[in-house]
């Protein structure tokens, strides 16, 4: 093969996939003009032939070919299976959940890759899960409540501080701001010692034992290290790097953490990814958990089926679900939108507003008993009569 | 650390250009469309702001495709409707 074939290859209107495995293929081969040729020609049909045909209905061919396998899937609503002990939630109950493009997952989890210099180091790898997982106060110290001068006392533990690489200070000042800010719980007094690291609560109402109590358990939950949302980190080794898996999610928060490989790291919150990495990605996000999910219950769903839905999902800018606040309740037929859920709403709210169905689209159609736009259907074909004697 | 987070080096977000005037023109004639009738995104999306979409312009989006290798996609930068 010479680089004139390889152009003419690249000039013709074929997938990028499909050239590059042609030129492949030929690469190394004596091939005559005559057969270089033919094989062009052969290809460009075969590739003609496998084009999906105008007028066919291709969303109906993709929610059947997702629906049936669908129903093999499990319908256990907690099934979970265990990826290095974190629960994910998987099979139907995680398809729907994608479908509807909901704006929290059940079980949010992220895998966070990290760069070279960590994801090779344990201790380092370590070090970095301390700076994601949320860690509440009392795992630094001790707490106590005061009954008789109505303070909640909290006694660190330098020990403890040190292995988790925080400093004193930074929790003395971390913690009454969390508490003011994310418990937003306000009344009361602090008073931090470094010297004896300690920290002292004072409550504004001295006369209340339920309100110290409350306030003792807003102590306790606080959280000063690590990222609000992330209840759990598990370190685990994969084709040896490091990789820490997480249990909930906060993508923005954990790319601002040292040490972790921001083009990697993932979430299975669809939502947030495109809200972080934009709408792409939010499609890419699509059809990457529908497929796994799908691939995970030994059910394989051809890719384009997904990638339509994906399409349709992310067509205006941001995740729309599938259902009736989504997609299908923004048909501009009134009788389409009333063909899905709540008929008699549609119908109701379309009178009051006086719209009209311009009959369109399939669905419509099929009500109101005309030829639909789809296949054949959709051919104006007009016949001249000739030779014709009446 | 510090530096906004450019999104353009994540894997799963793919390669985003602006498209000029001229291939524009061509893309709509090709198509035989009008410009309300590509897909949208938002002009604060962060990969259209990572490349300083602005609203009007058409973004040429050129997927990793799992059937075809490559593909290109295109959507008109639009405003992002108030809640």
């Amino acid at each position: 093969m010479n680089s004139d074939m390889e152009q003419r290859i690249d000039a013709l209107d074929l997938p990028y996939r499909t050239q590059e495995d042609l030129k492949a293929s030929l690469t190394d081969r004596d091939v005559t003009e005559e057969q270089f040729e033919q094989i062009l020609a052969m290809v460009f049909s075969e590739y003609q032939k496998s084009r999906i045909e105008p007028c066919e209905a291709v969303g109906v061919v993709a929610a059947q070919s997702i629906g049936e396998p669908g129903t093999q899937m499990t319908m256990r609503t907690f099934h979970y299976a265990g990826v290095a002990e974190i629960n994910v939630t998987l099979g139907l109950p995680r398809l729907i959940e994608i479908m509807d493009a909901r704006r929290e997952p059940s079980t949010p989890t992220m895998a966070v890759y990290l760069l070279d210099d960590w994801a090779f180091n344990r201790d380092r790898a370590r070090k970095v899960s301390w700076q994601i997982e949320a860690a509440p106060l009392h795992e630094f110290g001790d707490i106590t409540i005061d009954m008789e001068n109505m303070q909640v006392l909290v006694m660190l533990n330098k020990a403890v501080c040190d292995r988790r690489k925080i400093s004193i200070d930074e929790i003395l000042e971390t913690a009454p701001r969390k508490i003011r800010e994310k418990r937003h719980f306000r009344d009361f007094d602090v008073e931090g010692d470094p010297k004896s690291v300690s920290l002292t609560f004072t409550p504004k109402n001295q006369e209340s034992y339920q309100n110290l109590f409350q306030l003792a358990e807003h102590v306790r939950h606080v959280i000063v290290q690590g990222i609000d949302d992330i209840e759990r980190v598990v370190v685990r080794k994969e084709g040896g790097e490091y990789i820490l898996y997480t249990e909930g999610s906060n993508l923005k928060d954990v790319f601002e953490v040292e040490g972790v490989d921001i083009s990697r790291t993932r979430s299975n919150n669809i939502s947030e990814i495109a809200d972080v990495l934009g709408i792409e990605a939010g499609r890419n996000a699509i059809i990457q958990e529908a497929l796994s999910t799908l691939n995970e219950q030994g059910i394989s769903v051809d890719v384009r089926h997904i990638m339509l839905v994906a399409d349709m999902m992310c067509m205006d800018g941001e995740v729309k679900q599938i259902g009736r606040h989504g997609i299908a309740g923004e048909k501009e037929s009134v009788l389409s939108r009333a063909a899905f859920e709540v008929t008699v709403n549609h119908l109701l709210d379309a009178a009051i507003a006086n719209e009209v169905d311009e009959l369109n689209g399939v669905t419509e159609n099929v009500i109101v008993g005309q030829p639909i736009q789809l296949g054949t259907g959709d051919v104006k074909l007009i016949a001249k009569p000739m030779n014709l004697k009446i | 650390m510090g530096t906004s987070l450019d999104v353009r080096n994540h894997e799963m977000v793919p390669d985003h250009q602006i498209m000029d005037e001229e291939e524009v023109a061509d893309l709509l004639a090709t198509y035989h469309i009008t410009l309300e009738q590509l897909p949208k995104i938002y002009h604060d999306d962060p990969a259209a702001k990572a490349i300083g979409g602005e609203v009007g312009n058409v973004i040429r989006i050129i997927r990793d495709s799992r059937t075809a290798g490559r593909a290109e996609a295109y959507r008109l930068v639009v405003k992002r409707p108030k809640k």
